[in-house]
């Protein structure tokens, strides 16, 4: 019989600015918080992966040690905006291999605000005006209006939803709900692109503590799935944001295979997910995944708006949390955000922005690298 | 302005000509036969080694298109600036700054040409020029 996996406990420190704090501070409550809930103390865990991307050298071990619980396996994982999904696979794929019984898995961190300066772009590109993240995503948003229906009221639908999601969590940066027009008439960043379509670099972390399955007893939350898929060359929109692409369409993009992976791991079809944490960096990413996690098909993500199929009272609600657009995105702390969300609406415990009747969800994320992340949970 | 007074932004991807023009520096794979930029020994498509440089047409069309309003991190040049991705005959797309920033004078399909373009002021006081697509006489 396979070793099943399930989420112990989870825990997490706040998404937004917060000066007087530093990054360590953030991980360690976050992982103290999950393991208060998970029950388990030091020593009861036999390793650690940590996701972060600017925390620098060492990150994981300077929360354990400031929490007195180094001497174990400690592992950092990059792999940008899916460094926390990364680090999560590492972790049940260790558990399922017989390493270990228990392991935490975290993320944080303290992002430098406005556009995210990356070491990914050599400094000639920076020089050259050609390292602009939010350029890349209008494109894509562009092309989104050019082949799948999407208007730019499409787009401002995307944030004045997941804005509506993020007023109920107290998680979240931005707890304030906007209108089509408040979202279409924020400053223009890149069209078609406004500053409320795009999601805020900022600070946090997310803890999730992980144990092999004891059985079941009822309640547990488990992970069917965790798949991590890097981008294949052509695709000149891809999000490892090259210089060059095919004039080809049709390369299989790192969401799409990790997506095909997880479902098939889990061994069902998107049909089968009740509620989906996605990749919402901006809205045009949003609307993107409806179509790579098939959601929708190709082509039909501004009819899938329309329908208000990915809203909470709809087939298959979308970013109950806020998704990024409410919470900002501390790139290490993103991924495990989203599977503490997935953690509460599963078992029941997502307060105001409950998803009746869940359970089975789906977590994706997306960025740098390529890498793209999606996890399967089920209760 | 003379040719001495102009540096690339970097060696490698583009040719730059005294009267200020040139051609962007492809890379073309002789396994696969598609081209790629910039150029680099192993082809990203393949993984074949012995690509070869080739200089790629100077005319294309516009695919996609924005404009960037405020200054992005470690860039000194004007704004706004254009950005798009540009469709070459050698079947091969390129990210590129465009010289029209307003967007409601660019149109997909639209045929433009390259322009090395001024994006800073290097220490001995010389243009820094880098490569960008203008919308073509028709």
């Amino acid at each position: 019989m396979p070793t099943t996996v399930e989420i112990a406990g989870v825990g997490i420190h706040s998404f937004g600015r917060f000066r007087d704090k530093t990054v360590v501070a953030m991980g360690a409550e976050a992982v103290r918080a999950a393991l208060r809930a998970a029950g388990v103390g030091r020593g009861g865990f036999q390793a650690a992966f940590c996701g972060t991307v600017y925390t620098g050298v060492a990150a994981g071990h300077k929360v354990l040690t400031a929490l007195g619980m180094s001497g174990i396996p400690i592992m950092n994982v990059e792999a940008g905006c899916a460094s926390g999904g990364a680090a999560l696979s590492l972790g049940v794929e260790a558990i399922r291999a017989g390493r270990y019984d228990c392991v935490l898995v975290f993320g944080m961190e303290k992002m430098p605000s406005g556009i995210i300066r990356s070491s990914f772009f050599e400094p000639w590109r920076e020089q050259a005006g050609l390292a602009v993240n939010p350029a890349y995503f209008a494109l894509r948003a562009q092309r989104l209006m050019l082949e799948s229906g999407v208007s730019a009221e499409h787009l401002a639908q995307v944030s004045v939803k997941n804005h509506r999601h993020g007023v109920h969590n107290p998680h979240a940066m931005y707890r304030k709900a906007f209108t089509r027009e408040e979202v279409l008439n924020s400053a223009v960043v890149c069209p078609p692109l406004t500053l409320y379509m795009l999601c805020s670099p900022n600070e946090g972390a997310a803890a999730v503590v992980l144990r092999r399955g004891r059985g079941r007893r009822g309640g547990q939350v488990t992970v069917e799935a965790a798949a991590l898929r890097s981008h294949l060359p052509g695709s000149v929109l891809g999000e490892h944001t090259p210089m060059s692409g095919l004039t080809t369409d049709a390369v299989a993009s790192p969401t799409e295979m990790a997506a095909q992976a997880a479902l098939a791991e889990a061994g069902i079809g998107i049909e089968d997910v009740d509620v989906v944490e996605l990749q919402d960096t901006d809205s045009g990413r949003e609307l993107l995944s409806y179509e790579e996690l098939g959601i929708c098909r190709k082509g039909e993500a501004g009819a899938c708006v329309d329908e208000g199929r990915t809203e909470m009272n709809g087939r298959i609600p979308v970013n109950p949390s806020g998704g990024l657009l409410s919470k900002g995105e501390p790139l290490g702390a993103s991924a495990l955000g989203q599977i503490v969300e997935l953690y509460w609406q599963l078992r029941g415990e997502a307060g105001d922005r409950q998803v009746a009747k869940a359970k089975v969800a789906l977590a994706h994320t997306v960025g740098r690298g390529a890498n793209a992340c999606v996890v399967i949970l089920k209760r | 302005m003379t040719a001495a007074e102009l540096v690339p932004v970097t060696p490698g991807l583009f040719t730059l000509e005294a009267d200020g023009s040139g051609c962007l520096i492809g890379g073309y794979c002789p396994s696969c036969a598609r081209y790629h930029f910039p150029c680099f020994p192993s082809c990203p498509y393949c993984s074949a080694e012995g690509c070869q440089e080739r200089l790629l047409s100077r005319r294309g069309t516009l695919v996609l298109f924005t404009s960037v309003r405020n200054r992005p991190p470690g860039y000194q040049g004007e704004v706004p600036f254009g950005f798009g991705i540009v469709e070459l005959p050698e079947e091969i797309r390129i990210v590129a700054r465009l010289t029209q920033s307003d967007p409601e004078q660019l149109r997909p399909g639209m045929a433009v040409v390259l322009a090395l373009t001024s994006v800073d002021t290097d220490e001995q006081g010389r243009t820094v020029v880098s490569y960008a697509f203008a919308p073509a006489a028709e």
